[in-house]
């Protein structure tokens, strides 16, 4: 089967400001890569990556689901809490022909919770995982796109108990985490809240070993 | 933004009840052709919520022949399909704002991308 195409680096947009693309960014998108063959019986409607950066992600899944021969478009949204991020996705979504994602400001799902419950099918999350003092979470320039605070598990732990809210029956997420995350642990954790998980893959980096999570409810989905 | 997205976005500022659905206030509107796809439409249509994308339509001054309430029957009529599809889906809002209808914030659009992060005091 011919291998399936996502963004490509040099029509990636970012600067000083926004998360530059790195081995966190490319093991997410492989993994959609490999995986995204499973979404034409999946077949999902409403997609949301939550801290866009770069746009390099979503942009590569909105590829990946136009290659796929699916019964109906999916809804894509992108969301990031940095305006210098947001901007950056816009343009990579031109520069890649992609006019089908839209791009919000804001902090976790704020303003999409209310609408989005229960109907998100596919959500990407590439959180700040990097373990740093609790102090450094919550500003907004640049730190924020990796800091986590205790454990780096300071935002992922506000954005896992929103999952059985917002994902659909079928819905599932690809999230990028570190050792120090404990991933084995957030998917035993997720258990009690109804959903099963596997580690979709992992990589040894410069200074972390990464694993992306992927999570979706019982019954299980073919994974 | 289009205003599919606009159907999606309610004010989450603290203690807000009635944050939905945005008023818009337009500075400048644009209009891209999109693909015209009527599953996606029969598909997306259950989650509109009509009045506010009729609300929105008025604003964006897309609103012409969109009927006041309407039916899962209606879109088996290609006319009312076309049309929906341009209000939804290309027809875009560039700059203006998001007011929440309870407390007159004003969310910026800058760029076609809505600003909705909220002031300390807000969350």
């Amino acid at each position: 089967m011919t291998e399936l195409s996502v963004a490509e680096i040099k029509h990636t947009h970012w600067n000083s400001n926004v998360y530059e693309p790195s081995d966190d960014t490319f093991l997410l998108v492989d993994v959609l890569q490999e995986y995204a063959r499973k979404w034409e019986s999946n077949k999902p409607r409403c997609c949301l990556e939550l801290g866009c950066g770069s746009g390099f992600v979503i942009t590569s899944l909105a590829l990946l689901l136009r290659q796929l021969s699916l019964p109906v478009r999916a809804q894509l949204l992108a969301i990031d809490h940095s305006p210098a991020a947001a901007e950056a996705t816009a343009q990579t979504l031109h520069s890649h022909q992609v006019g089908d994602v839209e791009v919000v400001i804001a902090s976790l799902f704020g303003p999409l919770l209310d609408r989005l419950q229960g109907c998100v099918d596919v959500l990407l999350f590439n959180p700040p995982y990097v373990p740093t003092p609790d102090e450094e979470v919550e500003g907004r320039g640049i730190a924020s796109a990796w800091a986590g605070g205790w454990k780096g598990r300071r935002v992922i732990d506000r954005v896992l108990p929103l999952l059985p809210k917002l994902l659909s029956p079928t819905g599932e997420l690809f999230m990028v985490t570190v050792t120090e995350n404990e991933p084995k642990g957030i998917i035993e954790e997720m258990k009690a809240h109804g959903f099963q998980g596997r580690i979709a893959g992992s990589r040894q980096a410069d200074e972390e070993t990464l694993s992306i999570v992927h999570l979706w409810r019982e019954p299980p989905i073919t994974a | 933004m289009k205003l599919l997205t606009h159907n999606m976005l309610s004010c989450h500022i603290k203690n807000v009840r009635n944050g939905y659905p945005f008023l818009i206030e337009v500075v400048k509107v644009s209009e891209h052709e999109a693909d015209f796809d009527p599953d996606f439409l029969k598909h997306i249509f259950p989650r509109i919520n009509w009045p506010a994308f009729l609300q929105g339509a008025q604003s964006l001054g897309c609103r012409e022949g969109l009927p006041e309430e309407a039916a899962e029957s209606m879109l088996e009529d290609e006319g009312f399909l076309k049309r929906f599809h341009h209000a939804l889906l290309e027809v875009f809002l560039e700059e203006g704002s998001l007011v929440c209808p309870e407390t007159g914030r004003k969310f910026p659009v800058t760029k076609g991308i809505p600003n909705m992060l909220l002031n300390e005091d807000e969350c």
